[in-house]
C-alpha cells in the first residue's frame, strides 16, 4: 500500500503539476489526442450511419466495417504509422479512430434504422424533404443512441490513448509506461490512477448528456413554443418579399 | 506478410499465449455473469448495484487496471494470472449488464405458456428464458472476445506476452514488415475467434434458424 501513498503524494503536490512534463501538461495531451480522435471519428463515422440508417442500403457495410475495425490492433497500427509518417498527431489519431469509429457507426446507424416508421411515414405526408425528415425528425429520435455511441468511442479511445506514450508521444501513458520501463511502479500507478479518472469524469459528463437527449422528455430545452418549427414558424411569418395578404391560400390558388 | 511465413514458429507460440490470455477470461466472465445475471435480474435493487459497478469497472482502462491490481491481489503486474483477473473483470462487467435486459427481453406470451406446461421458476429459468438470451449473449461475447484480444495486444506496451511483442519488438528494432506481420495475425486471430463465436451461437440455438427460414 505503500506504493498508493507514493503516488498520491506525487499526485497532490503542486510542483508535480507545473511545467512541461508536469501533470497538468500531459492531461492537456491525453485529452487534445482523444478530442482530435473523436472528433476525427465522429466527422466520419455519423454522416455515413445517418445516409446508411435513413436509406437502409449499406446496412451489411456497417456490419463488416464494425468487426473489421475492431478486430485491427491499434497499438500495431499506432507503430506502424509512427515508422512511416513520423512523430506528430497522424500516428495516434488514426489508431485510435480504429476504435472511435466503430461505436459512432454502429450507434448512429442503428439509431436512425430504429425510429418507428410510422413517424418517418407522417413526417413524409406532411411534406417534409427527406433532408429535413432526416435532420428533423430522425436524428432528435436517434440522438440518445448517438450519443450513446460517442459515449463509447471517447471511453475507448481516452483509455487507450494511453499507448501514444510508447511511441515517444505524450500523454499520461508517459508516467504508466515510463514507470514500468524503469521500474518505479508509484510512479506507473500515477499514471493509472489519472486515465482511470480522466475516463470516469468523460464518462460521467456523457453519460449525462445521452440522459438530457432522450426525445420528448424537454431535458435538453427550457423554452416551450415549439422549438424545432422555429424556421418553419418564421417562413410562414416572413414570406420573401411579400405581404401576409399574398399568401392567403385561396388568393393564390384561384389567381391561377 | 513475409516475417510472417519466416516464423510461423514463434507466430504459433505467441499465438497460443495471446489466445490463452484473452479467451480463459472469456470463459471465466461467462461462468461468472450467466448465474450472477440471472441472479439480480428480478432484485431491482441489487439489480442496479450490479448494473453501477460494473459500469464502473468497464470504465476504467485495462492498461491502468494492469497495473492498479497487483495492489489489491497478490499478483505482479506481468503475471499471467493478473491478466487474466483483469480482463476477467471486464468481460463480467459487459455480461452481467446483458443478461437481465436478455431476460427482459423474453416475450411474456413464452413466459406464461412454461408456466401453463407447469415449468417451475427455477426450471424455467434453466429451460426457457436462459437459452432464449443466448443471441443477446453470443453479441455481447463477440464484443468481448474481440476487444481481449485488443487489450492483450495493446499490453505488450507494459511488457505483456502474446503477439503484441511484434509490434513491440518491430517498432524498437524499425522494423515495419514486423509489425504488419502483428497486425494481420491478430487481425486474423480476431475474426476467426469472431465467426467460431458466431458460429458456436447458431449451433445451439436451432430454433432461430427455424424461424429465419419461415
Amino acid at each position: 500500500m505503500s506504493f498508493l501513498h507514493e503516488a498520491l503524494a506525487y499526485i497532490f503536490s503542486a510542483e508535480n503539476w507545473a511545467g512541461k512534463a508536469g501533470l497538468g501538461a500531459r492531461i492537456l495531451e491525453h485529452l487534445q489526442y482523444t478530442g482530435v480522435a473523436v472528433a476525427v471519428s465522429a466527422l466520419i463515422a455519423i454522416p455515413v450511419g445517418l445516409i446508411i440508417g435513413h436509406t437502409g442500403r449499406g446496412s451489411f457495410l456497417v456490419v463488416t466495417a464494425v468487426n473489421a475495425l475492431r478486430a485491427l490492433p491499434t497499438l500495431g497500427v499506432l507503430l506502424l504509422g509512427v515508422l512511416l509518417w513520423g512523430l506528430g498527431l497522424l500516428p495516434p489519431t488514426v489508431a485510435l479512430m480504429l476504435l472511435g469509429i466503430p461505436p459512432l457507426l454502429a450507434g448512429t446507424y442503428a439509431g436512425i434504422a430504429n425510429v418507428d416508421p410510422k413517424i418517418v411515414d407522417a413526417a413524409r405526408s406532411m411534406g417534409m424533404t427527406e433532408r429535413r425528415i432526416l435532420t428533423r425528425v430522425e436524428m432528435p429520435n436517434a440522438m440518445p443512441l448517438i450519443l450513446g455511441g460517442l459515449r463509447t468511442a471517447t471511453l475507448q479511445i481516452v483509455a487507450t490513448a494511453t499507448v501514444a506514450a510508447y511511441a515517444s508521444l505524450g500523454g499520461l501513458g508517459r508516467y504508466l509506461i515510463d514507470g514500468i520501463k524503469v521500474r518505479e511502479f508509484s510512479l506507473a500507478l500515477v499514471g493509472a490512477l489519472l486515465v482511470t479518472a480522466l475516463a470516469l469524469v468523460l464518462d460521467g459528463l456523457l453519460a449525462l448528456a445521452v440522459w438530457a437527449s432522450v426525445p420528448g422528455t424537454g431535458r435538453l430545452r427550457r423554452r416551450l413554443p415549439q422549438p424545432l418549427l422555429d424556421d418553419e414558424v418564421r417562413l410562414d411569418t416572413e414570406p420573401s418579399g411579400q405581404g401576409p395578404a399574398a399568401r392567403d391560400p385561396s388568393l393564390t390558388v384561384e389567381g391561377w | 506478410m513475409r516475417y510472417l511465413l519466416n516464423h510461423l514458429d514463434s507466430a504459433g507460440q505467441l499465438t497460443l499465449i495471446h489466445l490463452r490470455l484473452s479467451l480463459i477470461p472469456v470463459l471465466l466472465g461467462l461462468l461468472i455473469a450467466v448465474p450472477l445475471g440471472a441472479l439480480v435480474w428480478r432484485r431491482p435493487a441489487l439489480r442496479r448495484l450490479t448494473t453501477l459497478s460494473a459500469s464502473i469497472i468497464f470504465t476504467i482502462p485495462s492498461l491502468a487496471l494492469f497495473v492498479v491490481l497487483p495492489l489489491i491481489i497478490p499478483t505482479r503486474i506481468l503475471d499471467e494470472a493478473n491478466v487474466i483477473v483483469a480482463l476477467t473483470l471486464y468481460t463480467t462487467a459487459l455480461l452481467v449488464r446483458a443478461v437481465p435486459e436478455a431476460l427482459d427481453a423474453v416475450p411474456g406470451h413464452v413466459r406464461d405458456a412454461a408456466t401453463a406446461v407447469g415449468y417451475t421458476r427455477v426450471g424455467q429459468l434453466l429451460k426457457v428464458e436462459l437459452p432464449l438470451s443466448i443471441p443477446v449473449l453470443v453479441a455481447g461475447l463477440r464484443v468481448v472476445a474481440v476487444t481481449n484480444i485488443s487489450m492483450v495486444a495493446v499490453g505488450s506496451v507494459i511488457g505483456i506476452g502474446g503477439l503484441g511483442t511484434w509490434f513491440t519488438e518491430g517498432y524498437q528494432s524499425d522494423k515495419s514488415d514486423q509489425i504488419v506481420a502483428g497486425i494481420i495475425a491478430i487481425f486474423v486471430l480476431a475474426i476467426v475467434i469472431d465467426v467460431l463465436i458466431l458460429l458456436a451461437g447458431r449451433t445451439i440455438t436451432p430454433w432461430a434458424r427455424v424461424k429465419a427460414a419461415r
